[in-house]
């Protein structure tokens, strides 16, 4: 099972679990019904998406209403806290959480009390705090875009918004900028860096890059990189290889705009619907 | 709960010669109230810079506002009335953590986008309304989003009024310097 925890932009929504649907182009989850734009629900809809062409993995979710108050993160944080042990996942992606340290270790710590520890994925504020914290080498996937990857080659920034200027003004080079983040143990085990090329990246080692199809236009569009996210997660929890998973989800994402045929006004759902597609030719057309 | 109040305070005052100590930090409990803040006493024309905390008192995602001392009781009496007082004003002398003032602008033609620090804005050419916010990690950025894409640059609430995170407030610059370039 892949576990995936983040919040949604509506307060009215409580802490919730269970495992997750797509139906009709919403999210379904503990008899609520969420739209798909952005965010995590853009996440979980990819995996959704993907686990309906890959026959699996299930998908359960924690979510909570939060508007960046933190209020909706500091519950998902408890109940991961106590809770996480439970869940019997073999993949556990976190996502948009507001970054907060002393929650972030007190999850990590609970994460590593489990009989059977997961492969983590962080991104978004969840990326930042695991980043902050000094513990990024404890999980197996942070997958940054360019100015994040700037944040974690960055010691002294403690979120992306102080990101020392003359280390953004290094964006072209991503390769430095890597090593950098692995010399100060600022990364994951695993890389996925996102941007004109995709970079996959295993312990400072470049193992693959992706950079076609390209849709400069897609980074205009919110939530490609949550889309990402949700195919890396659901191969991942379909028992592709690490590696493997980052390249054919890096790919398919990529083709989802081939077959989206996306402007800079394009919303995301109009890419998650080109998932299936996308992502039996990623599978397909993938290296042996 | 605010141990490291404590040792912020104690510490810095102790070590500091105090001929030196010419700024203050006010640090407040959340990021939009260091943001509201920051406006109001902008709008009082009070030279306050937002900055980042010193290390000893970050958390992931917070802001401190930055203000000569020679100001303190001006900017008290401002706070006070508006019922808006920090939790704690300290002096400092080491630097702080500078915001990222640097933009990136892609032109894609019909689309203009600008990037601030991890925040992208992207408006219609021709009718400025904006179409698309990408990147970010706090959670405050798919509400921002909702509340901003479809309206116009001048129509749509500004993330600094409605957003609660350094992501939020990064987006703010992104959208001042879309503002700035098409002129709104």
């Amino acid at each position: 099972m892949l576990g995936i925890v983040g919040t949604v932009p509506d307060i009215r929504v409580p802490l919730i679990h269970g495992p997750a649907r797509l139906v009709d182009g919403h999210l379904r989850l503990a008899d609520r019904r969420l739209p798909v734009n952005r965010g995590t629900p853009a996440l979980l809809a990819a995996a959704l998406k993907a686990a309906e062409y890959l026959d699996g993995p299930e998908i359960y979710a924690v979510l909570a209403g939060d508007r960046g108050t933190g209020q909706g993160s500091r519950s998902v944080y408890a109940f991961l806290t106590e809770q996480v042990r439970e869940l019997d996942v073999q993949v556990l992606t976190f996502h948009y959480l507001l970054p907060d340290v002393d929650w972030h270790n007190k999850v990590l710590f609970a994460v590593e009390a489990m009989a059977r520890r997961p492969l983590l994925i962080a991104d978004a504020g969840f990326m930042y705090a695991a980043k902050m914290s000094g513990q990024a080498s404890a999980y197996d996937f942070f997958t940054p875009d360019a100015g994040e990857l700037a944040f974690l080659a960055d010691a002294m920034a403690p979120h992306p918004f102080y990101t020392r200027g003359f280390i953004l003004h290094q964006h072209n080079k991503v390769e430095e900028l890597i090593h950098q983040a692995y010399r100060d143990d600022n990364a994951a085990a695993h890389l996925v860096v996102k941007g004109e090329t995709d970079y996959i990246v295993r312990n400072d080692q470049v193992v693959a890059t992706v950079g076609s199809p390209s849709f400069p236009a897609m980074e205009a569009i919110g939530g490609t990189g949550d889309t990402l996210t949700g195919l890396l997660s659901c191969l991942c929890g379909a028992g592709f290889e690490p590696t493997a998973a980052a390249v054919a989800a890096a790919t398919a994402n990529r083709l989802c705009g081939l077959f989206a045929n996306p402007t800079p006004a394009t919303q995301v759902a109009e890419l998650i619907d080109a998932i299936p597609q996308a992502l039996a030719r990623a599978v397909r057309d993938r290296p042996a | 709960m605010f141990g490291w109040l404590k040792r912020i305070g104690s510490g810095r005052r102790a070590t500091t010669r105090s001929d030196a100590v010419d700024r203050g930090i006010m640090v407040f409990e959340h990021t939009s109230e260091v943001i509201r803040c920051e406006t109001l006493l902008k709008e009082r024309e009070l030279p306050v810079r937002v900055m980042g905390p010193p290390p000893e008192i970050q958390t992931g995602c917070d802001l401190v506002i930055e203000f000569p001392l020679i100001e303190e009781l001006n900017i008290r009496r401002v706070l006070e009335q508006a019922g808006m007082l920090p939790l704690t004003i300290v002096p400092v002398t080491a630097p702080l953590l500078t915001p990222v003032d640097l933009f990136a602008v892609t032109d894609f033609g019909d689309y203009l986008m600008v990037r601030a620090a991890n925040m992208k804005m992207t408006v219609a050419r021709d009718t400025l309304e904006i179409v698309n916010i990408s990147g970010g990690g706090c959670p405050d950025v798919p509400y921002l989003a909702s509340e901003m894409v479809g309206k116009t640059l001048a129509a749509a609430p500004r993330p600094r009024d409605i957003g609660h995170t350094l992501c939020g407030y990064a987006l703010q610059l992104a959208y001042e310097e879309l503002c700035r370039r098409c002129s709104v």
